[in-house]
């Protein structure tokens, strides 16, 4: 897969700006799903992905083919999401009372849940656990964040993330840890309640 | 079965064998298999990271490739080719060759011209106003697709946008867009003239600029463009190009 990225990066870079097409097809749909695991918006999602693409495209000379193009592509998406979800908080933040902007830490963002219990039914249950799931990785910090969705979602290696994010091995690590962390505190109560 | 508790897994430890990432695969299993407090937490911790998974993702249409194509297609300009990159990046080249074709036409029409001759002299005339006229239209909608590019950047999240791909393209369609300005300007086609006088001032400020650019300078681009209703001019005076090359009989009569 990697061999035949290299092939078409080197189509683009001689001039056959149709050769694009390939990665596009290629990548895009992992790419939304990453953007939209960072950004949980589906329109922000998509705008990740377009601009992932053009910021790929007018830097392919940056790109060295003994590292893997997906990996590459990935370090534009997860750092453009970042920045996304880093505006939209700003955003968010100017918009909204101190007492609101203080609310969702992972502890509360669980009692942000339906109070009254759903009884056994399954779909809402699961309803409820994604829910959760969603509002603790939105508390995780943009580091955190990050490198657990690679890690998890897109199976990347530590080392891999490392050089996403650029950082070391052993922060990737602890970012990772410092997620599962959290996710753990949040769902367990959860999770062991339905088993 | 108990180990003691100084000889448990770690949370971490069990979390890189999770992702197949521990560093003694064969040590862990081991453990787990002898030590049901780390079984235990560790079934705990399958259960939490396997809920994360029920997270979903959209699903998105079938032809969303073919959209987001389309969508990238416009905004990377018609780089789709050889025969158009070449086109896009040697725009001095053909510009030079049709300004040279011009004023070789325009010259030889001078030096041919006499009052017996006026019929051959209208045509030569509207040969050389409809080479001027194909070469300006493509250089127009080139420069269009720079300043659309800018004009539609979204604010830049990382509070910079690089533009130099944009710069690069300006910079080449400036020395372009001199020689059809002397060459318009020579022929006495002032409209014309006018127009791409304008346009070089923009031009002029894109390749100028910072290959990156903050959101405040983007901002100040934007002005520019817009101040100077330079993409307005130019749409405008892009299709009535486009109007006239359909219809060339009538392009002699008005001037370019």
């Amino acid at each position: 897969m990697e061999d035949t990225d290299s092939v078409a990066v080197a189509r683009v870079k001689a001039g056959d700006g149709d050769a694009y097409r390939v990665l596009v097809d290629r990548h895009s749909r992992s790419v939304f799903r990453l953007a939209y695991r960072m950004t949980g918006n589906q329109q922000d999602a998509e705008d990740v992905v377009q601009e992932t693409f053009m910021r790929a495209y007018r830097q392919l000379h940056r790109w060295e083919a003994r590292s893997s193009f997906s990996t590459w592509l990935y370090r534009i998406a997860a750092n453009y999401s970042l920045d996304l979800v880093r505006a939209r908080k700003r955003h968010a933040e100017t918009a909204i009372d101190e007492t609101s902007a203080n609310q969702g830490a992972p502890d509360d963002a669980i009692h942000a849940l339906p109070a009254s219990s759903p009884g056994p039914d399954r779909l809402l249950f699961s309803d409820q656990v994604q829910k959760c799931v969603a509002s603790t990785l939105e508390e995780l910090s943009q580091q955190e964040r990050t490198a657990f969705v690679l890690r998890h979602f897109e199976g990347q290696s530590i080392e891999e993330i490392s050089a996403a994010l650029g950082l070391s091995a052993n922060a990737a690590k602890h970012s990772i840890f410092r997620a599962v962390q959290k996710l753990r505190r949040a769902l367990e109560p959860m999770v062991s309640h339905a088993l | 079965m108990n180990v003691p508790t100084e000889n448990h897994l770690t949370e971490e430890q069990l979390v890189l064998y999770y992702y197949s990432e521990a560093s003694e695969t064969a040590g862990v299993e081991e453990h787990l298999g002898a030590c049901e407090s780390c079984r235990k937490a560790y079934h705990s911790l399958q259960r939490v990271l396997n809920s994360v998974d029920s997270l979903p993702v959209p699903d998105l249409s079938a032809d969303y490739e073919t959209r987001l194509w389309s969508a990238l297609d416009a905004r990377l300009g018609r780089r789709k080719s050889f025969a158009a990159r070449w086109l896009l990046w040697k725009p001095l080249v053909i510009a030079a060759s049709m300004a040279v074709l011009i004023i070789a036409a325009f010259l030889t029409g001078r030096t041919l011209e006499r009052p017996s001759n006026q019929q051959k002299s209208v045509a030569d005339s509207g040969i050389r106003e409809r080479v001027l006229l194909v070469a300006v239209g493509d250089h127009l909608e080139r420069s269009q697709m720079v300043l659309v590019e800018l004009a539609n950047a979204g604010a830049p999240a990382t509070g910079h946008l690089d533009i130099s791909y944009e710069q690069r393209t300006a910079e080449d369609l400036l020395e372009a867009n001199r020689l059809y300005r002397q060459t318009a300007a020579s022929a006495g086609d002032f409209p014309t003239a006018t127009l791409l006088e304008d346009l070089e001032r923009v031009l002029l400020e894109i390749a100028h600029s910072p290959s990156t650019v903050s959101a405040k300078q983007l901002e100040d681009l934007r002005k520019q463009i817009e101040d100077k209703g330079i993409l307005f001019k130019v749409k405008i005076f892009g299709s009535q190009v486009e109007q006239r090359e359909a219809a060339p009989s009538k392009a002699g009569a008005a001037s370019l």
